[in-house]
């Protein structure tokens, strides 16, 4: 380990400052306060440093709709496995999602019986199969916030390049500052301040929340995912709503600026615009998803494959809906450990490794608290 | 899908980068990022290299951290 990769990670997480820093946040916690993290890697980041536990009883965090697998709708994930379905298609996926429960059926369950799905590190293998396949479509199946959209434009944009005409997207994406508003719209949520997700961030940078934050003068944070980072963060937000002036900071800025990453923000207005889209356990948010510009619908999976789905109840007894707004907290369904585990799960929150379900399945018990 | 782990670029091929992560070498793609030098720290997600970190601004925390628990408490070193 260098000098530099120090600074970046091990320097973050210095026991001595993080003392402070708990006792810091400690003092100024002298009412009950809910803070929400959006952000997936900030949920399994709190758990596995174990930070709930430290955290005095008077602040509550809780886990929002910052799981891309999670806040995907069952309708689009039928329309992920009736894509599946077709003989023409290979669908090319991240991991997570294939073990997610459609309204009848998961990918993995049709894969097992005989349906084409690969499992891809990066968009560009996607791409990468297409050449090698030219007998089939290969469909990408495109789930993620800002942080992982400009990576899938950049597949479409070089696929162009390319000529490859056997290659589109089948684009879920969703975007987080939409949700955001609506999370302050629901009247089931009582957040007094948001922990914002660093690696969003990184990408459409801190000026992207302005109109947000102006809108709801609530305490808004962006931080990183080392222990020191988070516990800033929540000491930034407790000393804001401690005292009462609500500001938008950054506490990540070794990687988050102003404007975010500008270069991948155009990448992704070239590809995509946004669109009205459907959030699990937020229903319908207008302008918070990302379609596939016309100019470029040959790319778009929706327009070569006119896929139609009903519309379908979540699966029965899931609270996932509930969890993704900090409703209700995964112990708190019935399912929970019970008919639902990580081996089999109900809901989606129990799959992904940035799941809440799952966050609480594999570490609440260690930690002790929930 | 997210690394959080900072990754360090050790070679550049046109668009797309070798990087260690954690001593693991790995490839990426620069398509995403402005002037990336080998040596530079970048945040990698799902194959692209998505941001370079910033030594200065990563300094600067610290420090603030540092003096703010200085202040709080003289037995802490800072
Ligand atoms: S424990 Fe399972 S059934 Fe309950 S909310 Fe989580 S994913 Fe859904």
């Amino acid at each position: 380990m260098n000098e530099s990769s120090r600074l970046f990670a091990e320097a973050f997480r210095d026991p001595a400052l993080a003392q402070c820093l708990l006792r810091s946040i400690e003092r100024r916690a002298t009412r009950p306060m809910r803070l929400m993290e959006v952000c997936g890697t900030h949920t399994m980041a709190i758990f596995r440093h174990g930070i709930r536990a430290l955290l005095p009883s008077n602040l509550t965090l809780l886990s929002g709709p910052g799981c891309p697998v999670c806040v995907t709708d069952t309708q689009e994930i039928d329309a992920f496995i009736a894509l599946s379905q077709r003989e023409d298609v290979i669908v090319a996926t991240f991991g997570d999602l294939i073990r997610v429960p459609g309204s009848y059926t998961s990918l993995q369950k049709e894969s097992a019986e005989g349906a084409d799905v690969r499992v891809v590190y990066s968009a560009m293998d996607a791409v990468q199969l297409a050449r090698e396949r030219p007998d089939k479509t290969v469909v990408f199946l495109g789930v993620g916030f800002e942080t992982t959209a400009p990576t899938i434009a950049a597949a479409v944009l070089a696929a162009r390049e390319m000529g490859l005409a056997n290659f589109c997207v089948y684009s879920a994406h969703k975007t987080v500052p939409a949700a955001l508003s609506a999370l302050m719209a629901n009247p089931a949520v009582k957040i007094d301040g948001f922990l914002l997700p660093g690696h969003v961030s990184v990408i459409i940078g801190l000026n992207a929340y302005r109109d947000f934050f102006q809108a709801h003068g609530i305490p808004c944070v962006v931080g990183g995912f080392e222990p020191l980072d988070i516990l800033q963060a929540v000491d930034l937000l407790v000393a804001q709503i401690d005292a009462g002036t609500p500001a938008l900071a950054n506490g990540y800025p070794r990687a988050v600026t102003a404007d975010g990453n500008q270069r991948a923000r155009a990448v992704l207005a070239q590809v995509f615009t946004a669109c009205d889209a459907r959030w699990r356990g937020l229903g319908p948010i207008p302008g918070s998803g990302l379609a596939i510009r016309p100019e470029l619908a040959r790319y778009d999976a929706a327009q070569r494959f006119q896929i139609a789905v009903v519309e379908m109840p979540p699966p029965k007894g899931c609270a996932c809906g509930e969890i993704l707004i900090g409703a209700r907290t995964p112990p708190q369904c019935p399912l929970f450990r019970k008919r639902c585990t990580p081996m089999d799960p109900v809901g989606p929150c129990m799959v992904s490794s940035e799941g809440t379900c799952a966050a609480y399945y594999r570490y609440h018990d260690a930690n002790g608290t929930g | 899908m997210c690394l959080a782990i900072p990754s360090r670029i050790v070679q550049i091929e046109g668009s797309d980068a070798t990087i260690d992560v954690a001593g693991v070498q790995r490839r990426t793609s620069l398509m995403l990022l402005e002037d990336a030098q080998v040596g530079d720290y970048v945040i990698v997600h799902a194959g692209f290299a998505i941001q370079k970190l910033d030594a200065q601004a990563a300094l600067e925390t610290l420090a603030l951290l540092r003096e703010a628990a200085a202040a709080a408490d003289k037995d802490v070193p800072s």
